[in-house]
């Protein structure tokens, strides 16, 4: 049976490669959300990775590349057990991980006990930016408010008098509204908190339509915010009332949502149609081996193995000496699918450029988002100045 | 101790049992040579872990014939109890542990005075309901991380001093407690106690007449059921040194659910064996493939079609 | 908060619970019926969104997507009842839960690698994609109007069927006392077969009404099975008048509990400390709901006759 050699070969390669870890190749532990409704984000982020582990010819830094991929299954107590499998069993170099900032949370600790690096492909929880930080987090996303900064600055730009803002009733969705209103100065007539998982958005509808905002900020990540943009579509509110969002209208909802998604915006680091070298490598290769358009999970993932690679290459190969690679992921630099130098701040998280981008349906027939224009340059979390590093 | 005739296992799966335990006990031996690493001690605590959990559901789902879809409730309560008190600065074990206790054991009275007036899946939905509430309490808590959790700094302290901080030490604080909460559930289920208990589930009513109020033997068990959980809970947060909802999810005590009658319900080593087999089955599963729950949905099936009374019912144990 | 929006939220309210009816129709009929616990109940009604998303991807054409997929959904629920079900009748009420769950795991999983993980599609069909002004600035699709009509319409059928049918005699009477009937020189295991292909059917075709709405992703029966039992029991197990009225309630207490709890709050606590507090019992109403019923008739409100 298929599985079982796979077994046996995992496991004789887990020996053999334990074996002779440090010497030639780097062993890294890739922790993603792959099972659940959730489980899109996770594959768009190791597809990335995997994709650029291909790019760089199977070696991270001259080392060869050797990858663990495990599940948390979104569950806190499953993926702090599975993180210590990876630190003890299978004694990796380096973690990439996570997608869902409670699971972030919850291995932190015995990961930064543990001093070995881990590189976020998207959780960027506020603890970890602020009071909270270590030397050993990175990340190539973003911090969890960032996006939502960018629609607030953005609504305040556009000049927007009166803005509703709706979200799922749940930490994030707070810190969406939190983070919103941090750039957004003007009136926010209601916060509109919807249950998490809810189906039928007619009752919220139907107050965002009574209210007569001047736009709308939504946070419904998933299958939220497919419900929510079709049914937003649906209520003719869509041409009306302006759609300002974040991580609701991406790459992995517009294939469900299709022309209810057109003309929303959202805010983001990254989009496709960045042009430039490294991005454009990335969207071809990656459409032409996943058959669908890149989100920003997996433009944020291959920055991670784009990332290890300049850092290990930095630190000279020398992968067993963690406080060297640590301070190399923390100075290199590289030039990233945003087209720019990478730069980290001194809580880990990047200093980047955030832009509004809207949906579009492309000559191809597939969906996507496009930059409109810059809102926030080299943004820095708000977080930061809580961290006591440098 | 004389187990009375009902209640007497058969030989193999006494056997099986003794057996687990001191596989169990011995693991930490064996735990070098098998992956190379401690690590393992981590899984088997979290395993045991929710062994406890299912064990007192054990008591009163095979026992009490209470299907409790809220169990997780219990868990997450524990678990809150040491999160909040932590993050106010008490951690004491001589504190904690009692108001873990005490919180469960109102939450049961509380939730219980209602739901044993009920039956059937009436008693299932009420006590889901109440799970429910229980969970979006939790999530709303924005001072205590909503759903993000909140972090523990250190293992509850005893004296100043966090106890157990070896992982091999608190392998077995948490072996102890599953043999202690073992023995105890099967004391209870041995005593008078536990036979009225059992005799209300086949024909309340003529345990009525026998002069029983079956209401208060069933709300004694669904709380010391509870407080059982509680401690799991205290554990658990111990355990990972974080506290979520997540850990009261009604997807979570329909997992505890489907341990304890994996194992055979009505046994209490039954939802030992039934939690080993689930979580270690999942966990080695996970490793292969990704989908794996497309290779484990079908071992559960077969599991129910071809072993009455769960897995030791496939050694001839009592059947459910 | 003005009168025009209550009315509307009412509409909204009493669609909702149309629609969690058709949901929960085909799981009242099994559980009432067969005494079955059938917790796949929620990938049934998952399967049949799907099935919608594959066959309106090969006929473009909704009328042909109905036409296939509804015989589709009833021969997977014929499958799994044959394969499994039919040798759990007889069997304790935790080892049908146990069944049924590892077949939520099968078909959650099975559902990602057929189709993949991400969200998919299925357009509103252009004979009802129309909508209707309601609120000025607020229009209401026509096909929400089509979802309510057929709910409307399984719920006379099903009421039809079930009170006016020999088939519908034998079904009440095979519930009530399934050996004597079965004495009486009844197929009883084809009758249950029947009742099960139809509770799947009408699973499988919520699913595809409702596909065009919401989003087709696996997973998407998990809360919806909730929701459903929270119906059935709070309108009583095995009565179909039970389900009607108790998904309506449930719609209606969801909907204007979650318009208005923060306005409600707001008016005796800070604005603040009521948008924390509204949502969340907002969250907990239905369950609140379902509590106070069962305290007060600890069988539901309509039991069928006979439990």
């Amino acid at each position: 049976m298929r599985k079982f050699g796979f077994t046996a070969g995992l496991v004789a390669s887990v020996a053999l490669m334990s074996a002779t870890a440090s010497a030639q190749s780097v062993k890294v532990g890739v922790m993603l959300t792959l099972s659940g409704p959730a489980a899109v984000l996770g594959q768009h982020a190791r597809d990335g990775f995997n994709l650029g582990i291909k790019h760089l010819g199977g070696k991270l830094g001259g080392l060869n590349a050797d990858v663990v991929i495990v599940d948390d299954e979104l569950k806190p107590d499953v993926g702090v057990q599975k993180v210590q499998a990876l630190l003890e069993r299978d004694k990796v170099d380096v973690i990439v991980g996570v997608i869902f900032s409670n699971v972030m949370m919850a291995i932190s600790k015995p990961v930064f006990d543990a001093q070995i690096p881990i590189i976020s492909p998207n959780a960027g929880p506020s603890p970890l930016a602020g009071k909270g930080c270590s030397p050993w987090f990175f990340s190539t996303a973003w911090q969890n408010d960032q996006n939502h900064e960018a629609m607030g600055k953005a609504a305040q730009d556009a000049g927007y008098k009166k803005v509703v803002l709706i979200a799922p009733n749940y930490q994030a969705g707070k810190d969406a509204m939190a983070g919103f209103k941090r750039q957004y100065k003007g009136e926010v007539v209601d916060e509109i908190f919807n249950q998490v998982n809810q189906l039928d958005f007619s009752a919220e509808l139907a107050r965002i339509a009574s209210l007569k905002p001047e736009a709308v900020f939504a946070f419904e990540p998933g299958g939220m915010g497919v419900n929510l943009v079709k049914q937003y579509s649906q209520a003719g509110l869509a041409g009306k009332i302006p759609f300002l969002s974040a991580f609701t209208v991406d790459e992995t909802t517009l294939p469900a949502t299709q022309d209810a998604g057109v003309g929303l915006m959202s805010g983001a680091q990254w989009a496709p149609n960045l042009d430039n070298a490294v991005n454009k490598k990335f969207v071809a290769d990656y459409e032409k081996q996943y058959g669908h358009v890149p989100a920003l999970y997996a433009a944020q993932g291959y920055d991670a193995a784009l990332l290890l690679d300049a850092a290990i290459k930095a630190a000279g190969g020398k992968v067993s000496d963690k406080t060297a690679l640590r301070d190399a992921l923390k100075k290199t630099t590289f030039t990233s699918t945003t087209g720019k130098a990478f730069k980290l701040n001194n809580n880990g998280f990047p200093i980047q450029d955030v832009y509004s981008v809207k949906a579009v349906k492309r000559a191809d027939g597939k969906y996507a988002t496009e930059i409109v224009a810059k809102v926030l340059t080299d943004y820095k979390d708000a977080y930061a100045a809580d961290c006591p590093l440098k | 101790m004389r187990w009375p005739a009902l209640t007497r296992p058969g030989r193999a799966v006494l056997v099986l049992t003794i057996a687990v335990f001191v596989a169990l006990a011995l693991a930490p031996l064996f735990a070098p040579w098998i992956t190379g690493e401690r690590y393992i001690l981590g899984l088997l605590a979290r395993v045991m872990i929710f062994a406890i959990a299912a064990v007192s559901l054990d008591l009163i789902l095979g026992y009490g014939g209470l299907v409790s879809f809220g169990h997780a409730a219990f868990v997450g309560l524990g678990a809150y109890a040491v999160g909040i008190l932590s993050a106010h600065g008490i951690t004491d074990v001589t504190v904690v542990l009692p108001v873990t206790l005490a919180v469960c054991a109102l939450f049961a009275v509380g939730t219980g005075a209602v739901a044993v007036r009920t039956r059937g899946v009436y008693f299932i939905m009420i006590t889901l309901a109440f799970g429910q509430m229980a969970y979006y309490t939790a999530t709303s808590l924005a001072q205590y991380g909503g759903d993000d959790g909140l972090r523990l700094d250190h293992r509850s302290t005893l004296f100043g001093t966090p106890i157990a901080t070896d992982p091999l030490a608190f392998y077995y604080v948490v072996f102890g407690a599953l043999l202690f909460f073992y023995l105890l559930t099967r004391v209870i289920v041995s005593s008078r106690f536990g036979r009225v208990l059992r005799a209300a589930r086949q024909n309340p009513v003529r345990v009525e007449t026998l002069g029983f109020n079956v209401g208060q033997v069933r709300l004694t068990a669904y709380v010391i059921a509870g407080m059982i959980a509680g401690v799991s809970g205290f554990l658990l947060a111990n355990h990972i040194l974080f506290v979520s909802p997540a850990y009261m999810s009604w997807q979570r005590s329909g997992e505890l659910i489907v341990m304890v009658v994996l194992g055979g319900m009505g046994t209490l080593h039954g939802a030992v064996i039934g939690s080993l087999a689930f979580l270690l089955i999942e966990e080695f599963l996970s490793t292969i493939t990704e989908h794996w729950k497309v290779i484990f949905g079908p071992m559960l099936i077969l599991v129910v079609l071809f072993a009455r009374g769960g897995l030791l019912g496939l050694l001839g144990g009592r059947h459910g | 908060m003005s009168t025009t929006l209550f009315v509307v939220q009412l509409l909204n309210g009493l669609q909702l619970g149309v629609l969690l009816f058709l949901i929960a129709a085909g799981l009242t009929l099994v559980f009432g019926v067969m005494d079955f616990i059938n917790l796949g109940h929620g990938v049934q009604y998952m399967l049949g969104a799907y099935l919608a998303v594959t066959f309106y991807a090969l006929t473009g054409n909704f009328a042909y997507t109905l036409l296939l997929a509804l015989p589709s959904a009833l021969a997977l629920g014929l499958l799994v009842e044959v394969l499994i079900f039919r040798h759990l009748y007889d069997r304790d009420h935790l080892d049908q839960v146990l069944a049924t769950f590892g077949i939520i795991l099968f078909v959650n999983e099975g559902v990602k690698i057929v189709w993949g993980a991400a969200p998919l599609n299925v357009p509103i069909p252009a004979l009802f994609s129309g909508s209707i002004e309601i609120m000025p600035g607020l229009l209401y699709p026509v096909w929400r109007l089509a979802i309510i009509g057929s709910g409307l319409a399984v719920a006379v059928l099903l009421w039809a069927i079930v009170s006016h049918t020999r088939i519908g005699m034998r079904i009440r009477a095979g519930a009530v006392n399934a050996p004597m009937v079965g004495a009486l020189g009844v197929d009883v295991k084809t009758l249950f077969t029947c009742v099960f292909g139809f509770g799947a059917m009408l699973a499988g075709f919520a699913g595809i009404m409702v596909a065009p709405i919401l989003s087709v992703e696996p997973g998407m029966g998990d809360s919806v099975l909730i929701l459903a039992f929270v119906v059935i029991v709070i309108g009583g197990i095995g009565s179909i008048r039970g389900a009607f009225v108790g998904a309506l309630i449930v719609g209606l207490v969801d909907t204007l509990g979650r318009s208005f709890a923060t306005d409600i709050f707001r008016l005796f606590l800070t604005a603040s400390a009521a948008r924390q507090v509204g949502p969340a019992f907002a969250s907990m109403l239905i369950y609140l709901l379902m509590a106070v019923i069962l305290f007060v008739r600890p069988a539901g409100l309509f039991p069928a006759k006979g439990r």
